[in-house]
């Protein structure tokens, strides 16, 4: 049951989008993420597309790995479009019944919401497919590394990142054992309802908690007797380099965002005039 | 002097109710005197709770001495201010390899300890492989730790450590996690290290089998220690090992057993090959 968790979702492929810096890809997520709620009209959604697909398509990753991500959040998707739909007030009502009403400008509002979370999963799902889990620390270390003038540890959240997934594989692996141990001394972790089940569960997390601080004394010491004294003074093995590439993603990142924006000033005035 | 030379080493856990009153103190290292020549592959044996483990710790400055001294590389440890060239001329594994691996690449993990010291990125790299390679690791370098065996692991930690370029590795158990296959890749590992690399070592073990290739042992009861000597030395005693809940080696303890039964067999046998050859000699021109 718990080998079926898997760790992050990379999809290893030879892309352009899995060579660019980590820090170009958050950087394009945060800004995607922000032109979704810019674009108001067909016009924005289109460009939006554009850019997704053909961000999609470079990255080599099969549609399927994209959709797969979608069917985990469908009842917030149901849930988002249906609200929009019956309680958006507006003149053209299309049907009504009690308080609900449909109307067109709802029927509007909940396609670009759909069109929003669907491109919002998708969009992200680039990100986290193309980057290993190693990857992304990494960058966010070196994105956020400003914040470190204003006292936030930025090297240290980095660093309990990175050991989290290290470590995430081996308290699976200890929770099978343990679930193992548990059920050969006839414990019952499958049958009865939810609250039984809930019960059941504290014989395991106790012990897997004790022995998660074990380990993480264990691994401080390894630590310091690596001479680990935090951020400072550190070099790193792998550091991070723009590349031509990175530059121009940027570029056309900036691009996008610059089309996006520009339309949303421009476009009600280019409507008026036609 | 030699690269450790302890003097009159003394620690001891206290243990403190809530009130912060002394409740119980054991003492873990009694009077400890050590004197290590740098080069030599030096074992330190001793049955649980001997206070090895406690040894160890002092040598890298995880714990300080509480009474008399010990200097390491020239340093005297409870001196603040040489804590991490002390680390870094000591270096350290510890006997659970998960819970020594920090990151969740074979390569990047040898790298922790150099990026650490402020070390170049090309020279990271070049170190990195040297190491890899002198415990013969080299090819798992892009590997995820978790998919390695015990041994491999522990040959990683081991390279995690030889990558600091420490003149001194203390081994806290390496083993003790392992199965006989993996305690032979160590242990070659180790002593491959101490021959070509001429790195002092320290290993610190209760599975007598692996002091047999050292050049000095120390015994351990109680936080002292109580027998010391090359292995022939230590092994003679047989039934003084056993007093301190000590197991020989079977070969050695097949040797002894035949010396009761009155044959005249030399004391402190220590490998198959030093047996046969004796017992040819008593036996085998009656052929």
């Amino acid at each position: 049951m718990l080998r079926e968790i898997t760790l992050g979702q990379y999809y290893p492929a030879d892309s352009p989008i899995h060579k660019l810096d980590p820090r170009v890809k958050l950087m394009g997520t945060f800004v995607y993420i922000i032109s979704l709620f810019l674009f108001r009209d067909v016009v924005g959604f289109a460009v939006a597309t554009v850019f997704l697909v053909s961000v999609v398509r470079l990255s080599k990753v099969p549609f399927s790995y994209m959709v797969k991500g979608l069917k985990s959040v469908l009842a917030l998707m149901a849930v988002t479009a249906l609200f929009n739909l019956f309680l958006t007030p507006g003149e053209h009502v299309l049907a009504a019944y009690g308080i609900l009403r449909i109307t067109s400008e709802g029927v509007k509002n909940a396609v670009f919401m759909l069109v929003r979370l669907i491109y919002l999963i998708v969009g992200t799902s680039v990100m986290t497919l193309t980057t290993t889990p190693n990857q992304l620390t990494d960058g966010l270390e070196k994105a956020l590394m400003p914040l470190s003038k204003v006292k936030v540890p930025v090297h240290s959240i980095a660093m309990i990142m990175s050991i989290a997934l290290r470590f995430i594989p081996i308290l699976i692996e200890e929770t099978d054992i343990i679930m193992k141990a548990q059920m050969a001394r006839g414990a019952d972790f499958e049958n009865g309802n939810l609250i039984k089940r809930v019960k059941a569960m504290v014989p395991l997390l106790v012990p897997l908690f004790v022995s998660a601080f074990r380990r993480a004394d264990d691994l401080a010491m390894a630590m310091e007797a690596r001479c680990y004294m935090g951020g400072v003074g550190r070099t790193k093995m792998k550091p991070l380099k723009y590349k031509k590439e990175d530059y121009q993603g940027y570029l056309v990142m900036a691009g996008y965002l610059g089309i996006i924006v520009l339309w949303g000033w421009f476009g009600p005035l280019v409507k008026v005039f036609i | 002097m030699g690269i450790i030379k302890a003097d009159r080493l003394v620690h001891e856990y206290i243990r403190r109710d809530e009130e912060g009153n002394v409740e119980s103190i054991q003492t873990a290292l009694d009077h400890i005197d050590l004197d290590v020549q740098p080069g030599s592959f030096i074992a330190v044996l001793g049955h649980n709770g001997s206070g090895k483990s406690t040894l160890a710790k002092h040598l890298n400055a995880l714990l300080l001495p509480g009474e008399g001294t010990l200097y390491v590389d020239g340093m005297d440890t409870s001196d603040g201010k040489h804590t991490y060239d002390i680390r870094r001329s000591a270096g350290m594994v510890f006997q659970n390899p998960d819970n020594q691996i920090i990151a969740s690449v074979v390569e990047e993990d040898v790298g922790f300890g150099p990026e650490n010291i402020g070390v170049p990125t090309d020279e990271i790299w070049t170190r990195v492989e040297e190491s890899l390679k002198s415990v013969g690791m080299l090819k798992y370098r892009s590997h995820s730790p978790n998919r390695l065996s015990g041994g491999q692991k522990q040959r990683v930690a081991i390279a995690g450590v030889m990558a600091m370029e420490p003149k001194c590795i203390v081994l806290d158990e390496p083993t003790a996690m392992l199965d006989p296959n993996g305690r032979k890749e160590v242990l070659k590992a180790v002593h491959a290290l101490n021959k070509k690399k001429g790195v002092t070592v320290l290993l610190i073990t209760h599975y007598m089998e692996e002091v047999v290739g050292a050049d000095f042992v120390y015994v351990m009861d109680q936080g002292k220690i109580v027998m010391q000597g090359t292995p022939k030395e230590i092994f003679s005693k047989v039934d003084k090992l056993k007093k301190y809940r000590l197991d020989v080696p079977q070969i050695t303890l097949l040797a002894h057993k035949l010396r009761e039964a009155g044959l005249s067999i030399s004391r402190g046998i220590l490998t198959r090959e030093e047996l046969a050859a004796e017992l040819v000699q008593l036996y085998g021109s009656k052929k």
